[in-house]
């Protein structure tokens, strides 16, 4: 078979494939090329969010206010900590990752597991933290009373502390009961109904005469937002509110515009699937170490190709960190 | 396959011994950039709250941290700084010049939006 090829004669040449202007290898480059697509579907999204935030400038929840929580420590309010940390656990895992690409170009295998073990578990906690962070934000913790024309009405005391519902609010027997699929017809169905009506807030606000209603006007500064007078916030529930709201989903949310809670559920779940299939290739690179794939083939390129798309999901979360929390 | 690093950062003011000790050094430049940038969230003092071209000094102050963070991961974590300019060139500008262009006309129409809403006589649309 072998006798049957042509040579042109200009292997090796600028025009033979000899010329490599880049110096990478193929699937290096394309690994570059996929981050800048990927690099602008993230910014696309996060363009997104910046549109719809422009769009209700004045009233937008404040980051700080909405994640508070650091696990074991309940009921405390830090804000920022812990999305701090989970940013650092990120910086971290991309050191790791850039220590055990370092290690391949010494064809040191014992490190190179070492430290891809390591990007492995710092991923992991990133992962954990982020669903820790979705389940918190999901169940909510102040509860609010949303308005007919979509506001959300929340409440705080004379000196302007939030106040939650439980701390007013006096549920009684409620004669609605969640309709079940077994109740109607098969398409039938709702969500977890919120522990209190419209009608026990109302009353609960009625009986503290120190109880204000929150809009989510911003003040000038940007710092706070705007208390109803008593008379005006009486009025304000009575008036517009139409249910109550605990935590957040795609249509309600007790922090403020619905919109706030859906990209925060695309952008870092978009976010966090993608720390999750980084895990996941790093663990079957993870393997291919093991069992000495690369030893052999004396040359640890694929750990560096995966390596940067790891890096590629830190330097995202980096930019998903400031326009999400800090900004 | 010998692989040659550039071993300074910021500009050859600082220039390590070995890639693993810049790995580290840049590290710590990281950390410090996020804490800085944590500090000032949590405290958002009131001299940078001031609207320097239609935005916070605050919020400029963030994302020119960002940027000098995500400068330092392409360039050292990614191994950028090691690649041929032609590469470097196709990646980065490509991204940035398409980047800027996508979130001026987003934020443009959104703070027109606003503006309907804001001056205008529709209260709610969408």
């Amino acid at each position: 078979m072998s006798t049957t090829v042509l040579n042109t004669g200009t292997e090796g040449k600028t025009w033979g494939g000899g010329n490599q202007p880049l110096h990478a290898s193929y699937g290096k480059m394309m690994m570059w090329f996929f981050i800048v697509s990927d690099a602008l579907t993230f910014s696309g999204f996060l363009a997104a969010y910046g549109f719809s935030r422009f769009k209700f400038i004045d009233a937008w929840p404040i980051p700080d206010e909405v994640f508070t929580h650091v696990p074991f420590f309940h009921g405390q309010e830090h804000p920022m900590i812990y999305v701090a940390f989970m940013t650092f656990i990120l910086i971290m895992s991309s050191v790791t990752m850039v220590l055990a690409v370092d290690a391949g170009h010494h064809l040191n295998k014992a490190k190179v597991t070492f430290y891809l073990f390591l990007t492995i578990i710092g991923g992991l906690i990133f992962v954990g933290s982020q669903a820790w962070e979705w389940s918190t934000f999901i169940k909510g913790d102040h509860g609010a009373v949303e308005t007919r024309s979509g506001n959300i009405l929340q409440f705080v005391n004379t000196e302007g502390d939030r106040l939650a519902l439980s701390d007013f609010v006096v549920a009684k027997d409620s004669p609605r009961e969640r309709l079940d699929r077994q109740d109607g017809l098969w398409f039938m169905s709702e969500g977890s109904l919120p522990t209190y009506t419209l009608s026990e807030v109302i009353e609960g606000l009625e009986a503290h005469p120190d109880i204000l209603v929150r809009t989510q006007e911003l003040t000038d500064k940007g710092h706070s937002k705007v208390v109803l007078s008593r008379a005006e916030s009486l009025k304000m529930v009575k008036e517009n509110g139409k249910g109550v709201v605990e935590g957040a989903n795609l249509y309600h949310n007790e922090y403020g515009s619905p919109l706030f809670a859906d990209f925060f559920f695309f952008i870092t779940g978009f976010h966090g699937f993608h720390v999750f299939s980084g895990v996941v290739i790093n663990i079957i690179i993870f393997f291919n170490v093991v069992l000495g794939t690369y030893e052999k083939r004396k040359s640890y390129e694929m750990v560096e190709k995966v390596g940067l798309y790891w890096h590629f999901v830190d330097l995202v979360w980096v930019f998903v960190f400031t326009f999400f929390y800090l900004v | 396959m010998a692989h040659e690093h550039k071993l300074e950062i910021f500009r050859g003011l600082l220039k390590f011994k070995s890639n693993t000790q810049k790995i580290w050094g840049v590290l710590i430049f990281l950390s410090i950039v996020t804490a800085i940038e944590v500090t000032l969230g949590i405290y958002k003092p009131d001299s940078l709250m001031g609207l320097f071209l239609g935005m916070k000094l605050l919020n400029w102050i963030f994302i020119a941290l960002t940027i000098v963070k995500a400068y330092y991961i392409t360039w050292d974590f990614m191994h950028m700084r090691d690649e041929t300019k032609a590469l470097r060139r196709m990646v980065i500008w490509t991204a940035v010049f398409l980047i800027i262009y996508l979130v001026f006309i987003l934020l443009q129409e959104g703070g027109y939006i606003f503006k309907v809403w804001d001056e205008g006589y529709i209260t709610h649309d969408f």
